[in-house]
């Protein structure tokens, strides 16, 4: 199944856009990206394996977060998954250097 | 969901408007009912940027009543890349005025009202309060968040917009039995981990299409027509020109918009996303790096110093611009570790101090017993030591 990495993303996946993996569920497919790219794990995950809350994954449509399976779900070939984290442009974290 | 009055206590049109929207009085989707209700309408944009620029324009060529504009920016000559609401002659201008002075000449009969300042708990609500809707165009996180609590406390829906590269996203918040910002994120991302516009770069387009799609946002929210982005991630990706359409849940548990919101007053927002506050900053050391003035390091070289000085950004800005240190871009850094030199002081700058700050972390980290961040990066060089380096 295709794993869509969003830009901010995409340098810890090797400038990659989209990655595949052949996994069962939600869960082994996201594990097997950030085995394949480990630099992405921590971009995803807390330490204590828990998805970060400013990342959300979807399958296909729906947030994984809102499936009654969550990341235990079944996913086919078919599928696919995408990274949503959260953007705002402009400036850093810094409210007085807007440039 | 129209939050606008009843249609009897619409304004007329004058002659002057029935010329102007004829365009608008001829579809039936708008007619002089929905012109109107456009003229009684109140909108705030947050920002008068590269989201800002093409929603106010939109609304006030779309007949919108009253823009509010919150911006206490000065326009730059990189901000017209994209900015299109400004022009060169602007630079160094007030933003709000450049901004105000275009929709007025496009517009005559709208309304401007500037609200020059810097949006914060402390004002929000009260700025919020006289607006029907809100379009979010601002370009940092707190401001997000803060935008979006206060509107689901007024009851304002937030025509939501945000941008990074070449994607953007867009719906809309904060609409009683829709989600808002936090249901999708809960918690913002540690600073400095998605990089800024000025840091990571930006499509000029890019805030022209998600900025008009925020326009027509809140043009189907004040006509209450159409199927507006409520409960819907729209993300536009515009290298590959795809979009796509996720659901969003509105979160039962949410905080701010949930069914027992725990946040049910504006909180500090600078706070909540990590970023250190005016006195944390006069410290010159931040998470254990020292962090060096650009004036100290020129004193420092010019005393011969044994100093490393290590480029942490990528090959393309330092064509531009650089100050003779060693290249290594940030993702290389942790292959190429070999060739930093652990007996010497290690100087880490990029282009303004974010980015080396986190490799100076990094290396710290890898046992690195001196490393020292440039604060304000090559900027803070070209500003305070030499000028003639190019500023990007």
């Amino acid at each position: 199944m295709t794993i869509f990495i969003p830009t901010p993303l995409r340098p810890f996946a090797a400038g990659k856009d989209a990655v595949e993996v052949n996994a069962l569920t939600v869960a082994a497919a996201l594990d097997e990206l950030t085995q394949t790219y480990p630099e992405l794990r921590k971009h995803l995950f807390t330490v204590e394996g828990k998805m970060r809350a400013f990342v959300n994954v979807y399958l296909n449509d729906e947030d994984v977060r809102y499936l009654p399976g969550k990341e235990a779900t079944e996913v086919s070939t078919k599928d696919t998954l995408s990274i949503i984290p959260s953007i705002a442009g402009g400036a850093g974290g810094d409210l007085q250097s807007s440039r | 969901m129209a939050t606008i009055a009843a249609t009897a206590g619409l304004p007329e049109l004058t002659a002057d408007d029935l010329a102007r929207y004829s365009r608008h009085l001829i579809l039936p989707e708008v007619g002089v009912q929905g012109q109107r209700k456009l003229k009684a309408a109140r909108v705030l944009c947050v920002g008068t940027g590269g989201l800002g620029s093409p929603l106010a324009l939109y609304l006030a060529a779309a007949g919108v009543g009253t823009l509010g504009l919150v911006d206490f920016d000065v326009v730059d000559a990189s901000n017209l890349q994209r900015q299109i609401i400004h022009s060169t002659a602007d630079i160094g201008r007030k933003k709000l005025d450049s901004a105000a002075e275009k929709l007025q000449a496009l517009n005559p009969a709208l309304n401007v009202e500037k609200h020059d300042t810097l949006l914060s708990s402390a004002n929000a609500l009260n700025i919020l309060k006289d607006y029907d809707v809100v379009a979010d165009g601002t370009d940092n996180f707190p401001t997000r968040y803060l935008v979006n609590d206060a509107c689901v406390l007024l009851g304002k829906p937030n025509a939501y917009g945000s941008i990074f590269r070449f994607e953007g996203q867009a719906s809309v918040f904060a609409t009683k039995d829709g989600p808002c910002y936090r249901c999708l994120y809960p918690e913002p991302p540690p600073p400095g981990l998605v990089p800024s516009c000025a840091e990571g770069g930006v499509l000029g387009i890019l805030p022209g299409l998600v900025g008009i799609i925020q326009a027509t946002e809140t043009i189907k929210l004040i006509l209450g027509i159409g199927e507006p982005l409520i409960g819907r991630l729209l993300l536009v990706d515009a290298l590959n020109m795809r979009f796509r359409d996720l659901k969003l849940r509105k979160n039962p548990e949410c905080p701010v918009c949930g069914a027992h919101p725990t946040v049910t007053s504006l909180i500090d927002y600078q706070q909540f996303c990590g970023i250190e506050s005016a006195s944390e900053k006069q410290s010159n050391v931040k998470n254990g790096i020292p962090q060096l003035s650009a004036r100290d390091l020129k004193r420092r070289i010019d005393a011969g110093e044994n100093l490393f000085i290590l480029d942490v950004r990528e090959p393309f800005e330092y064509q531009i611009a650089n100050i003779g240190g060693k290249l290594i871009p940030q993702n290389d850094v942790p292959q190429r570790i070999g060739e930093i030199d652990r007996d010497k002081e290690i100087v880490v700058h990029c282009k303004g101090g974010g980015r080396s700050q986190r490799i100076a972390e990094f290396l710290k980290q890898s046992g690195f017993p001196k490393v020292v961040n440039l604060a304000g990066g090559i900027l803070a060089w070209s500003d305070e030591v030499d000028p003639k380096v190019p500023k990007y």
